[in-house]
């Protein structure tokens, strides 16, 4: 496919974002690039200085909504990408209703125990959308490590290992290279022809 | 039994096995798990009770933090 004809079909999805941390932030602004046509991103954070290390947000976006800065972002690389930005901690209850339109979700938190709410609740509501995980990236190095399994309509990204700890931090490469690989995932999901 | 574990083929000497014997058995260690038998959420509190059987196709996610 010529990119011409991937950013033609990319325009007709939805792509739902869960968090906007550092998998959410450099996942949705791969999307906008290769021409997704719209993005649903939500998260109830503010941009901090600690967050500069690897989430796509600059110096003079700190105490900024995360949402509001995204969008920003984002608008300023392709304006043809929908955003649409929710200021809201997800939970069992809210995600359903504003995920349900979306053609793939994006789980992009950073507690194991919100990743596995996202998934249960999916599960149980949606048992048929394409879910792209993001689990175990912590630290540097050891870069072949990082691969993504398919288990039915679920894909989990990441050495499915390495949890983020005061000795173990969350560095941009591997977060960059988990959330580029979440953002490849979707691209397969949806360019896929059967 | 014969099952299906998160793709694979699996072999267990019991005939069956309840999700706790099964993670033991797998020497699963991770605390933050969603597991699925046939396509259904099978939640925590019914890890000492559901039964995996024969033919059976399971998937456990192990999640851990960071993002």
């Amino acid at each position: 496919m010529t990119f011409e004809e991937i950013k033609s079909e990319l325009k007709n999805y939805t792509v739902g974002i869960a968090g906007a941390g550092g998998l959410g932030s450099n996942c949705a602004v791969a999307l906008a690039r290769t021409g997704i046509g719209r993005l649903i991103i939500c998260d109830f954070d503010i941009v901090t200085e600690t967050n500069l290390n690897r989430q796509y947000y600059f110096k003079n976006q700190v105490g900024i909504k995360k949402v509001t800065a995204l969008k920003e972002n984002i608008q300023k690389i392709n304006p043809g990408t929908e955003v649409i930005i929710n200021d809201i901690k997800l939970n069992e209850s809210n995600l359903v209703s504003i995920f349900k339109n979306c053609d793939v979700i994006v789980e992009a938190f950073d507690l194991a125990e919100m990743k596995k709410m996202l998934i249960e609740t999916c599960i149980e509501h949606m048992p048929n959308k394409p879910l792209v995980i993001g689990s175990g990236m912590a630290g540097f190095g050891n870069s072949n490590s990082i691969k993504t399994i398919k288990n039915g309509n679920i894909y989990i990204c990441g050495d499915e290992m390495s949890e983020v700890s005061e000795d173990n931090p969350p560095l941009a490469p591997r977060v960059g290279m988990v959330a580029n690989m979440q953002a490849n995932t979707v691209l397969e999901i949806l360019l896929k022809h059967e | 039994m014969n099952i299906t574990l998160n793709n694979r083929p699996e072999t267990f000497n019991q005939a069956e096995l309840t999700i706790n014997e099964l993670l033991k058995e797998k020497n699963f260690s991770f605390k933050m798990l969603v597991i699925k038998v046939n396509g259904v959420l099978v939640k925590k509190d019914k890890y000492d009770s559901y039964i995996v059987k024969d033919g059976d196709d399971v998937t456990v996610l192990h999640l851990v933090s960071g993002g």
